[in-house]
This record gives structure tokens, C-alpha cells and sequence, in this order.
């Protein structure tokens, strides 16, 4: 597939408008869709680029804390609530808080619509996305308490993980947990032959290879690392390296945000104060 | 699967022994226990092996059967993967439903096969749209003591390649992807956790190859971390192990 497409990129140019057209008419053509197009992805971007990415951070009224997150059409919301008394009391541990994850796909989020409640690959994301925030999360500071994290995924465009691992670390430092740092997360991976950073719903049904990545970036720790496709270790290892990259750009969004939102609140309790001293 | 408590001088000697360079069982940091495999043992499955690693063993059975295709893959067969954690594998194995761990152990299995593109599923198209032949892998841990996830990638491998369908025919296999796990223990790599390192372990990483030199899968777990020099190390000697392993498999 990977030759088919090389050659096939020499032997005639087609326009962006008209493949676009020709994936979403005839979605099991036998004819390898070509994703890159005179050097650069259908949506426009370089190899190593991020699609426009959008973090917001304390969004919902009730929750302790919560984020909203997109990555170009991948839109995630994320909600904490706790430290609070965990239910059902015996999954209590006496040393530290327990964090609990549930990462969910809301039905009318993708093409065919999909069924509410877990199914295996939510439960295999909601472990993998626990043990990517667990690193960082300060559990011993709240020992006997419950941590829960809610990820719902409101639209997805492929990379709907990582979107949500994004969303769910800035919730937590919203909700005033103590960290030692944030989580940023993106993907990697392979489309016509070519490694590529972040890639949206087209490529990612037509690609070669997925590597969604989290990482805590103040010390390069990766905390989810996973992999789907066919890769050599040297594409491998320009995967990783882009991820962790996209990682870093991702995790300046994320600090925006915060301080944006403690900016404003700040100021407008500063404007409060203000106003009662004066009267 | 409830938590077992570790006690802190068992914590601490483990790690003592792991900084000098040793481990429990005297075994290099990237070196397997004794492998045993023992093909075809069941005989009401198409396909079967029980592996043992060390004291982990788990029974791997291939059913074939007639389905529909899925509306996406019309002309091509059905692949699926479960694995169950059984109570009499382990006293922290509990009965029910597969849970997190167990769901992901038959997803990265299903991972390795499937992107290593194991089994040519358009040759098990019957009348495309209409019919296609099933094939189910089913993983079971009977004994837990360690890298369960490593024994059931290998003994769903080799029973798909045992397994034979109604007509005769072998399956259309063609791939060995064969999956390496990790565990991070006081800054070092040991290959195949024992289920004593595995209790105390800091992170997991397992990494699948097939024999072109391609990684297939991976899949990190465990609350801890790794750092980007410390997976491409553990790629190398999964690229490396995989041709070990797949020798195994002749």
C-alpha cells in the first residue's frame, strides 16, 4: 500500500476538494486514498503540526473542576469531582486517594451512531488514561478519599484519548489537586509512508500506524504509550519524538488556559472588593 | 482483581537486589523463564496450545465458525479476541465479568494479530456482504504467577497456526508477531515480570514485533512512567527477543 501510493502520487495530481469527495462517496474503494498531497496533509498542514487546538479550563458550574478541549473536530469535556468520600466505601485505601477514570463516547459523537454504556475499548481508555494521570497526582496527600475523573468525548475526529487526557489534567489542576505536574497528550503516526503528528479522523482510518502518547513534560516522562499499525524501529522513534514534541506545544495550551481562567477570576474579585470598599 | 498488600521489607530487598544487578530468580534482566509450549492439547478447538511461562500458564483455543461480516469489511473474515482472568488462576482474581485488566489482555493480544496482519481475512470471505468464516481466539490464565500477557500472545499465535479448518485446510496464517512485556523497577528493565516484580513494578510496557522488523503493538500500563530512552531500549530488546521466541514457534 505504502509503494501504491508513492507511485501513484508521481503519476497524477489530484486536487485537495476532489479526494475529499471521493473518501466520503466511496468509503471501501479498493483504490488507496492519498493523504499527502505535494508535501503537505489534505487539511493543509506539515508533517510535524498540530491541528488548531483549543483548551478551556473550568467550564462546568457543579463539577470541582472540569475542561473542554479540542483537537481540530475532536472535542472532549472533562470533570472532577473530589477528593470526596468514595463509594462504595470498601474500595477505600487507608494511604492514599483512589483515583477513579471513566472515559465515554457520547452516541451521536461518530458517524455510526454508538451504543451508550462501557464497551471494551472505553474500559481499556479509561485504565490507560488512569494510569497516565496517576504519575503525576499527589494521592498520598489524600488518603481515604476518592478522586473522579469524567471523560466524555462530545465529538470525535480520531485522537479522542488524548484529547481526553489533555481535558482530564487540566480538570484535575482545576479542581485544586495537588500535582507534581500536568499531563499533555497527543498522537502520532503513519500516513502514506510518512511519519505525521496528530492525525484527524481520514487519517487515522487510513493510516498505517497509531502512537498515542502522554507525557508529563517537565521531566519527559511518558505515562501512556500506546501503539497500533505496523512501524520500524527508526519510524518508531521519529514517532515518539514528534508525540513528545506535539506533547510540549500542547502543554503551553494547557498552562494558558489555567492561568486564564485564574486571571479573570482574580480580577473579578479584585473589581468586587473594589467596589464594596468604596461604598 | 483486588490488590495484594506488599510488604515493605519484601519491597525493599526486591529493589536492593534489582539496584545490584540481580533478580529473584537469578535471571538475566532480559531473559525469559523456561518456556513451554504444548500444541494442539485441545482437542474439541480447531486450533489450541497451553504455554507456560515459569509458573504462569494459560490454555489458548481457536474456534472457527460462520458469521456475518462486519457492514465496514464486507469481503473479509472475523477476528475476535477474548481473555479471561479465572478465579482459580490466582487468589486475587475474582469471578464475573472480564474487568479492565482482563479486557486488556484480549486487546492487546487482539492488537498484535491483527496488525501484523496474522491471518489473511479475505481469504475467509464465503459471499461477500453475506458470509464469512469466524475465527475466535480465546485466552484463559489458569495460573497467574507473572507476565500473563506475554503467554497468551504466544499461545494465541501458535494455536492459530495449529489450527485447522472443518475442510481440512489450514487457516490462512502468515505472521508470528510476538509480544514482549516490561516493568520498570527501581530505574531498570527486566523482561518477563515474575509475579513478585510485577507487585512492586514502577510501570509496564509491552511491545509486539513480527519477523520483518516491524513493532505492531504497544501498550504501556501501570501508574508509573517511562522515559523516551528507556522504550526505545525496550524496543531494541523486543526486536531482539521476538526473533528469540519466534525460533520457539518452528
Amino acid at each position: 500500500m505504502k509503494k501504491k501510493a508513492k507511485t501513484k502520487e508521481k503519476e497524477e495530481e489530484i486536487g485537495l476538494e476532489e479526494l475529499v469527495e471521493t473518501k466520503e462517496k466511496d468509503v471501501i474503494s479498493e483504490e488507496p486514498v492519498k493523504l499527502i498531497v505535494k508535501g503537505k496533509r489534505l487539511d493543509g498542514r506539515g508533517f510535524n503540526e498540530l491541528r488548531p487546538i483549543k483548551i478551556e479550563a473550568g467550564v462546568l458550574e457543579r463539577a470541582d473542576g472540569s475542561a473542554y478541549v479540542e483537537y481540530g473536530d475532536t472535542h472532549a469535556l472533562a470533570a472532577v469531582y473530589g477528593p470526596r468520600e468514595l463509594h462504595p466505601r470498601h474500595l477505600t485505601e487507608p494511604q492514599q486517594a483512589v483515583l477513579r477514570v471513566k472515559y465515554d463516547m457520547i452516541p451521536f459523537s461518530v458517524g455510526d451512531r454508538k451504543r451508550p454504556g462501557p464497551d471494551r475499548r472505553s474500559i481499556e481508555i479509561s485504565k490507560v488514561t488512569r494510569e497516565a494521570l496517576e504519575p503525576v497526582v499527589f494521592l498520598k496527600h489524600y488518603p481515604k478519599t476518592g478522586i473522579d475523573v469524567f471523560i466524555e468525548i462530545v465529538q470525535a475526529d480520531a485522537g479522542t484519548r488524548v484529547a481526553g487526557i489533555t481535558a482530564a489534567s487540566v480538570a484535575l489542576a482545576d479542581a485544586g489537586i495537588e500535582m507534581s505536574d500536568l499531563v499533555a497528550a497527543c498522537s502520532a503516526g503513519k500516513i502514506d509512508g510518512e511519519v505525521v503528528l496528530d492525525m484527524n479522523g481520514i487519517e487515522d482510518n487510513t493510516g498505517e500506524a497509531d502512537v498515542p502518547v502522554a507525557l508529563s513534560p517537565k521531566n519527559s516522562k511518558i505515562t501512556l504509550l500506546q501503539m497500533d499499525g505496523q512501524l520500524t524501529e527508526d519510524e518508531f522513534e521519529k514517532a515518539l519524538k514528534y508525540a513528545v514534541e506535539g506533547c510540549k506545544k500542547v502543554y503551553e495550551l494547557q498552562k494558558a488556559a489555567l492561568k486564564k481562567k485564574y486571571v479573570a477570576a482574580t480580577s473579578a474579585t479584585e473589581g468586587n472588593n473594589n467596589q464594596k470598599g468604596s461604598e | 482483581m483486588t490488590v495484594q498488600i506488599v510488604p515493605q521489607i519484601e519491597r525493599d530487598s526486591i529493589y536492593k537486589l534489582i539496584e545490584s544487578g540481580k533478580r529473584l530468580d537469578g535471571r538475566n534482566f532480559d531473559e525469559y523463564r523456561k518456556i513451554e509450549l504444548d500444541i494442539g492439547v485441545y482437542k474439541r478447538a480447531e486450533g489450541s496450545a497451553r504455554v507456560k511461562i515459569g509458573n504462569t500458564m494459560v490454555a489458548c483455543g481457536i474456534k472457527l465458525g460462520e458469521a456475518i461480516p462486519y457492514p465496514d469489511s464486507p469481503d473479509e473474515g472475523t477476528l475476535t479476541t477474548t481473555a479471561e482472568l479465572v478465579p482459580m488462576a490466582s487468589p486475587t482474581f475474582q469471578p464475573g465479568p472480564p474487568d479492565e485488566n482482563a479486557i486488556e489482555l484480549a486487546r492487546v493480544v487482539d492488537r498484535g494479530i491483527r496488525e501484523a496482519k496474522t491471518i489473511d481475512l479475505k481469504k475467509l470471505c464465503i459471499t461477500p456482504g453475506e458470509k464469512v468464516k469466524s475465527v475466535f481466539v480465546d485466552t484463559y490464565v489458569l495460573d497467574h504467577d507473572g507476565n500473563f500477557m506475554d503467554a497468551a500472545a504466544l499461545g494465541a499465535i501458535v494455536a492459530l497456526w495449529n489450527a485447522t479448518m472443518k475442510d481440512g485446510e489450514k487457516l490462512p496464517v502468515s505472521k508470528k508477531p510476538i509480544a514482549n512485556t516490561f516493568v520498570k523497577i527501581a530505574n531498570k528493565i527486566l523482561l518477563d515480570p515474575s509475579l513478585e516484580e510485577e507487585r512492586v513494578m514502577e510501570a509496564r510496557l509491552t511491545v509486539t514485533t513480527d519477523e520483518l522488523g516491524n513493532i505492531v503493538a504497544m501498550q504501556k500500563a501501570a501508574a508509573g512512567f517511562w522515559t523516551p530512552e528507556e522504550v526505545m531500549e525496550c524496543v531494541r530488546i523486543a526486536l531482539r527477543k521476538g526473533k528469540e521466541l519466534r525460533k520457539l514457534l518452528k
